[in-house]
């Protein structure tokens, strides 16, 4: 949107935009919030290759060929995905690149939708590759740009750090042109073959490549120096750049960083010199604020703010305001405001109504499992009332988990200790661990909750549904058969939404003493294609208020008061998709439609 | 001028990010400098969700904090009540009548608070508050409660009505343009009873 030249883009379709202008022809990546989008908007440019990979560390991998092959590519992927990429990376820094090479992680400081809140930095200083933070969407696309040119320049992969906030905000963008540059392909063992021989002639390289891009820090266009007032320095990257202007304006100095690895010398000594005070502003770990304190120059940063959790204006505003560092005058007002007295029930999120996941974890509480989760919306099986899930670790933990269980706790836990896990974090990491159950052979049952989609980070495909990034027919992995190839003999698929037949197949494959797949198979109501039935309605002479039907957790049933005073169920019709799995709770047989 | 914030708030899944889509579009045709910040991927499977739309010569941070909003548009009543506290003093609260019981009201692990307009109000909080899902429906949608609200809202700004107009007409699809723009003036003509 906005004229021609100046749009109001989302920071992940800048980054895309930076892509397309950079030339870029080939792109995989694995879907993660928040780093999702750059990999869907760059999909709707033709010119581009696009396609989801079965993981990150794939994507990663099939990104390293396209540059090799001589044409500038990309990766995306969010914070704990580059976990999953860290091998590749890490030996890529010695490879270096032939065309540019970006790859993209973004961190989720606040844990809007993450396990965990690590922040990435760390990788590209143990990979020794650099790395570029924007800090607004501008921002984005200029780096994505010039990330390709340092990574030529230099024989580097590049990464390219987002986090949620400049990831999921939209600000202005001036956009340009798409220029396609091209290598050729050369066949160069010496460094593209990483045994010890290679690989120790290329150890110095990355060490003298790291120096090189120290100089470049010094003066390049990433970094740069906003001088203010003097009696406090502020050095800061990412979206606390923003938070910082927005509490100080210029009545302080600021030394931004566009590159947080490797980091300059010689600038930060200069900007601290200039300044009566120093403070570094960064999220999360203090990687910034060490570089200063190795370099022996006295800074603040840690001591003040908060090493978890994102930050804001007013964090800022009042951390610092506090520390003593300021003249009165230029302390800034925190405004204080009023709330209510009572206390408002919070709002987590849930499994929507007609979600297949439901009726599954329904009849997995009844039969008392021990269940071993995984990632994808079904995380949300821990929460009340099904709080179904004692475990969630990483993509692909469930089943690498409940065999070591099962090992362990033998005819304790076997029986009735299963893994849970969607079709495509199966894909990503499930697979391997599957191996080892048919491998090492525990006695554990591992439930697939195929819902035909990547759900979580918003209807992405996978390699089981089908269907590619731009919704074309791709080839599509039969689980039955993938699972009978590995050596599982008992592979029963299920209807989530038929609890009696659910209960039956569970209780068979765990009574089994041998390993078992059942798949439960039901697409995601959200799903375009997806008919609905119409929405239930309670008899409410029948129903007797028994709450039977509450205790799935449907956000579409509550208990209202009937005309009686008497509790009674009720369906809200606007949210209702007439699964029907709340009617065979009903001992009443009180609510009507659906699937009876 | 100094930078203004709307904070655009509701359950997931009730339609913000149009509403947010609009306000940006708006606002940059109007030649202001505009950050919008969303929250995508986990929250939104019906959690609390919030929007930031911020507008001026220069918009640095991309989020709205406490004391800050200028105005808050609410979607359902309890959000209007848990985002309250960001609004600045003077500022207004714009909101839906609507309430959707969240999971701890429903597993009855929590109650849902009474008349919380009132409560707002006895605060010396100014509350626009109009039933948008009656006026949606009137306009022949209950799709466009966020419409609605934008109708409401348009009341407050000095912005010509054919920039709204514009704003409507480049965001929602053309099938239900009319619809909509029925939906923007019961909202904006609303007059408490």
């Amino acid at each position: 949107m906005g004229n021609e030249n100046r749009r109001l883009l989302l920071g992940n379709a800048a980054v895309a935009r930076g892509l397309y202008e950079a030339g870029v022809c080939f792109i995989s990546s694995y879907p993660g919030t928040p780093s999702t989008e750059i990999t869907e908007e760059a999909a709707k440019y033709d010119e581009i290759y696009c396609e989801w990979a079965p993981n990150e560390k794939v994507a990663m991998e099939a990104a390293f060929g396209a540059s090799l092959a001589g044409r500038r590519s990309f990766c995306g992927q969010k914070h704990v995905g580059l976990n999953v990429a860290a091998d590749p990376l890490y030996t890529m820094s010695y490879t270096g690149v032939n065309a540019g090479m970006v790859i993209g992680v973004a961190d989720d400081a606040g844990m809007h939708s993450s396990q965990n809140e690590q922040d990435s930095r760390h990788h590209a200083i143990a990979a020794k590759v650099p790395m570029l933070e924007p800090s607004d969407s501008a921002e984005a696309l200029q780096f994505a740009k010039l990330a390709y040119e340092i990574s030529e320049t230099f024989d580097t992969p590049v990464l390219l750090k987002m986090c949620t906030r400049v990831a999921h905000s939209q600000s202005v963008v001036p956009i340009g042109e798409r220029t396609v540059p091209v290598k050729e392909y050369e066949k160069n063992i010496a460094k593209y073959v990483m045994m010890p021989g290679n690989a120790k002639k290329r150890h110095p390289f990355v060490e003298e490549r790291t120096k090189k891009l120290t100089e470049y820090a010094e003066n390049c266009p990433l970094n740069r120096v906003e001088m203010g007032g003097t009696d406090l320095g502020i050095i800061t990257c990412s979206t606390s750049y923003q938070y910082v202007k927005e509490v100080f304006g210029d009545k302080v100095s600021v030394l931004k960083l566009g590159m947080t690895n490797p980091l300059p010398v010689q600038l930060v000594r200069d900007f601290a010199s200039r300044v009566k005070n120093l403070v570094v502003v960064e999220e999360l770990d203090p990687i910034i604020e060490n570089h200063v304190k190795a370099l022996g120059i006295p800074v603040h940063g840690k001591d003040l703010l908060p090493m978890i959790d994102e930050f804001s204006q007013n964090l800022i505003a009042e951390k610092i305001g506090k520390s003593g560092l300021l003249p009165a005058e230029l302390v800034p007002v925190v405004p204080e405001t009023d709330q209510l007295s009572e206390p408002i029930p919070a709002r987590p999120p849930v499994m929507c109504a007609g979600c297949p996941h439901r009726g599954l974890f329904y009849t997995l509480k009844k039969n008392k499992c021990t269940v071993l989760g995984d990632i994808g919306c079904y995380t949300l099986g821990a929460v009340a009332p099904l709080s179904t899930i004692e475990m969630t670790l990483c993509m692909g933990a469930s089943i690498g988990a409940v065999h070591g269980f099962n090992k362990v706790m033998g005819s304790e836990s076997e029986g009735k200790t299963v893994a849970v896990i969607g079709d495509s974090t199966f894909m990503h990491s499930g697979m391997t661990g599957l191996a080892n159950v048919a491998y090492n052979q525990s006695n554990s049952t591992i439930i697939i909750l195929d819902n035909s989609i990547t759900g979580m980070t918003g209807h992405q495909q996978n390699p089981t549904t089908g269907y590619n990034i731009k919704g074309d027919p791709a080839g599509k992995i039969d689980l039955e058969a993938l699972c009978r190839a590995m050596g599982f003999e008992r592979v029963r698929v299920v209807d989530p939404y038929d609890l009696s037949q659910c209960d039956e197949v569970l209780k068979e494959e765990l009574a089994v003493p041998a390993p078992s797949v059942i798949i439960s198979r039901r697409p995601c109501a959200l799903l375009k294609y997806v008919k609905h039935k119409p929405a239930l309605t309670v008899d409410t002479d029948k129903c007797i208020g028994c709450k039977s039907c509450m205790r799935i957790g449907c956000p579409a049933i509550s208990m209202k008061s009937g005309s009686d005073g008497k509790l009674k169920a009720s369906v809200d019709p606007t949210l209702c998709v007439g699964c029907g799995v709340c009617q065979q709770l009903c001992p009443k047989d009180a609510l009507k439609g659906g699937l009876a | 001028m100094k930078t203004k914030n709307v904070m655009i708030v509701g359950v997931g899944g009730q339609g913000s990010l149009l509403a947010s889509k609009l306000l940006g579009y708006l606002l940059l045709s109007q030649g202001y400098d505009v950050k919008v910040s969303e929250v995508h991927g986990m929250s939104q499977r019906g959690g609390s969700v919030v929007t930031y739309v911020r507008y001026g010569e220069q918009v640095y941070s991309p989020v709205i904090d406490r004391g800050e909003a200028d105005f808050i548009v609410s979607f359902e009543v309890l959000e209007a009540a848990r985002w309250m506290p960001y609004l600045k003093e003077g500022g207004v609260i714009v909101t839906n009548t609507q309430q959707i019981d969240p999971m701890p009201v429903i597993t009855g692990a929590a109650e849902y608070p009474a008349d919380l307009v009132k409560k707002m109000k006895d605060l010396g909080v100014k509350v626009d508050a109009l039933d948008c899902l009656k006026l949606a429906e009137e306009a022949g949608s209950s799709k466009a409660v966020n419409i609605v609200l934008l109708g409401r809202l348009s009341h407050y700004f000095d912005i010509p009505e054919e920039a709204w107009d514009e704003a409507l007409a480049a965001v929602v699809p053309a099938r239900f343009l009319e619809m909509n723009r029925k939906a923007f003036t019961l909202g904006k003509n609303y007059r408490e009873e």
